[in-house]
């Protein structure tokens, strides 16, 4: 998750099974405790810990992945370019 | 029974008195008034005075210089010593402090943890423990030597106490506890203070069970209460605090400015119930910033006037 | 294990903000364990520095690396053909390790990313808890296996003191009383009479009372 906000992801949405109905029992938690991590993480370097967020979806379920990628979309665009961007492309035009 | 010091305290109960005591606590600051005040209040009314030492771990005058003052006025001090704040170096020279002045009487604790006081940041020591430092002084008075071994001249001749109470957890080992500081040297004990008449004379028969009463001299806490308002916080908030319902039934049961005056009532005829128990040897009457009160309580617990021994 | 704690980054920017190539370094074993600095750990540190300083406009590098050890001069040795192409090495290991570091490659300013807590165990993942306080002269034969020293915040050795409370210590009421844990292991290996064994004073020379200390075992040098 990290290194997509350091190589200029301007967001990232991770998706994950039902609380309770993942096929690796745990796994769903523990991935949503990484994301608390990795939102705290932006959010002391100043990016902001909203750009990423996780969703729980079973994966027959088609039109709520649709949704959930769209709420996902406006709010990134609505947030702007991560800064993290901004100071990447910077930093090739000034090369 | 054999005397072994200069101790007032240790010659009344050796006679065969009811001893009685009380406790000052210092100032927080450097005016000896504010000590020798306290002494003048209760001098007639006691054999002994406790000087709290940093209590609750708020930094005070020390519990040395302000048993000195009480010295120069002709008071019986009982030097309170925690090991929290000094390592047995210091400990050991206090007590050679202590005994220069002629005090005779140390009384060995634990001490609050710094975190309850003024200096939560600071260090403790805990180099000895309560019941190590009652076999140090006893150590430095019969056998005349420091802990290093060399010999001490002109030994203390302190007359050596400790705490004990009843209804701190756990329950189980109270009396075995009372029993370890007998082993390490505890000649007197002043328990902590007792609203919870029962139970501590069902401690008190457990203790005369083992025969720990002709041990050493147990002296029973008492404190007064001054209102309903401080039943209830002590029940709740003081950790160690047996403070039945019906106490605080009582005391919220008068008009509050009336309060005050039934608290003493309930502490005098406790102390009346408990003259009649096998094993108490004294009562130590603790009425922090309310020592004003001392003489009537003993008074009337008939325990006035002190005898001269 | 030796149990430390991630410093906050805050910290940690304000104390690498003078250097420009700085080599994050983690270690492999107990702060891998408490997840404080072992590999994970540099990698994140690493990305999350890098994407602060960016928005600087900065040119600092943050490399990664971690190393089985480094209290062991036989791992230092490993990055001695890298180590002067960075300006500070920002290290993931305990209080030991970082001062290794400094002492064999000492012209290479370090900087410590944990704070090093204490000696304990793993109660549950990410919960660890003080259980030694290398006093250098162990007890735990006459305390029922439970530590006086380590786990009674006045370390009594006649305990417990007045304020135990509903079997927990007067400072915080999450915390047990040792002295009550010892005397409910006694009762339960039938050993009360032992309550009454007096403890004497501790010899506290061999703690750190004594002195920076050493074990020197003859037997094994060569």
């Amino acid at each position: 998750m990290l290194r997509a906000f350091e190589k200029g992801a301007d967001g990232v949405f991770v998706v994950g099974c039902m609380e309770g109905d993942c096929h690796f029992k745990t796994g769903n938690f523990r991935a949503r405790k990484r994301v608390e991590q990795a939102a705290a993480i932006l959010d002391s370097v100043g990016v902001g810990g909203e750009r990423v967020q996780m969703y729980n979806l079973s994966s027959g379920e088609g039109p709520l992945f649709a949704q959930y990628a769209i709420e996902m979309d406006e709010k990134i665009r609505a947030l702007g370019p991560s800064p993290v961007r901004t100071a990447l492309e910077a930093q090739k035009t000034a090369a | 029974m054999k005397i072994n010091t200069p101790s007032k305290l240790e010659k009344v109960f050796k006679s065969g008195h009811i001893a009685v005591t009380s406790e000052c606590g210092p100032p927080r600051g450097s005016d000896p008034e504010a000590v020798t005040s306290k002494g003048t209040l209760i001098k007639d009314h006691v054999d002994a005075v406790n000087i709290t030492d940093n209590q609750t771990a708020m930094t005070r005058m020390s519990s040395l210089a302000a048993c000195i003052h009480l010295k120069q006025m002709g008071l019986e001090p009982i030097l309170q010593m925690v090991t929290r704040d000094r390592n047995r170096v210091a400990l050991q020279s206090d007590i050679l402090g202590a005994a220069s002045f002629d005090i005779n009487n140390v009384l060995c604790l634990s001490g609050d943890h710094q975190s309850f006081g003024d200096c939560a940041q600071g260090q403790n020591v805990h180099d000895l423990d309560s019941m190590q430092l009652v076999q140090t002084v006893r150590h430095m008075r019969d056998e005349g030597k420091f802990l290093g071994g060399d010999d001490i001249k002109r030994p203390p001749k302190m007359f050596v106490g400790a705490a004990a109470n009843p209804f701190a957890d756990p329950f189980e080992i109270r009396v075995p506890r009372l029993a370890k500081k007998i082993a390490c040297g505890a000649e007197f004990i002043q328990t902590q203070c007792i609203y919870n008449i029962d139970k501590f004379e069902e401690w008190m028969r457990r203790v005369r069970d083992r025969g720990l009463h002709e041990k050493t001299f147990i002296m029973a806490g008492m404190t007064p209460m001054k209102s309903a308002g401080m039943a209830k916080f002590m029940k709740k908030r003081v950790p160690g605090m047996d403070v039945p319902d019906e106490i605080i039934a009582r005391l919220a049961g008068v008009e509050k400015k009336k309060q005050a005056q039934e608290g003493i009532d309930i502490c005098v005829e406790h102390i009346q119930r408990l003259k009649e128990v096998e094993g108490i040897a004294g009562f130590h009457v603790m009425a922090i910033e309310w020592e004003e009160k001392v003489p009537e309580i003993v008074e009337r617990s008939g325990l006035y006037p002190r005898p001269e021994v | 294990m030796i149990v430390a704690d991630k410093k906050p980054i805050e910290e940690i920017i304000e104390t690498v903000k003078a250097y420009d190539r700085i080599l994050v370094l983690g270690c492999n074993e107990c702060v891998t364990v408490c997840e404080a600095g072992g590999k994970k750990e540099v990698e994140v540190l690493a990305s999350a520095l890098r994407m602060h300083f960016i928005q600087e406009g900065s040119k600092k590098t943050f490399d990664e690396q971690t190393l089985e050890r480094q209290c062991d001069h036989e791992y230092l040795e490993e990055i001695r053909s890298v180590i002067d192409n960075y300006d500070a090495v920002l290290s993931l290991a305990c209080g030991v390790g970082v001062q290794f570091m400094a002492e064999k490659y000492h012209t290479t300013p370090l900087i410590p990313g944990v704070n090093t807590c204490f000696l304990g165990a793993t109660e549950k993942r990410g919960l660890w808890t003080e259980r030694c306080q290398a006093c250098g002269s162990c007890v735990l034969a006459h305390t029922a296996g439970i530590c006086p020293i380590s786990r009674c915040a006045k370390r009594v050795m006649n305990g417990p003191c007045g304020g135990s409370t509903g079997g927990k210590c007067e400072i915080n009421k999450d915390l047990d009383c040792a002295w009550q844990l010892i005397i409910d292991r006694l009762r339960d290996l039938d050993r009360m009479d032992d309550y009454e064994i007096v403890t004497p004073i501790k010899d506290w020379s061999t703690e750190r009372a004594g002195g920076p200390r050493t074990v020197s075992r003859e037997d094994v040098q060569v």
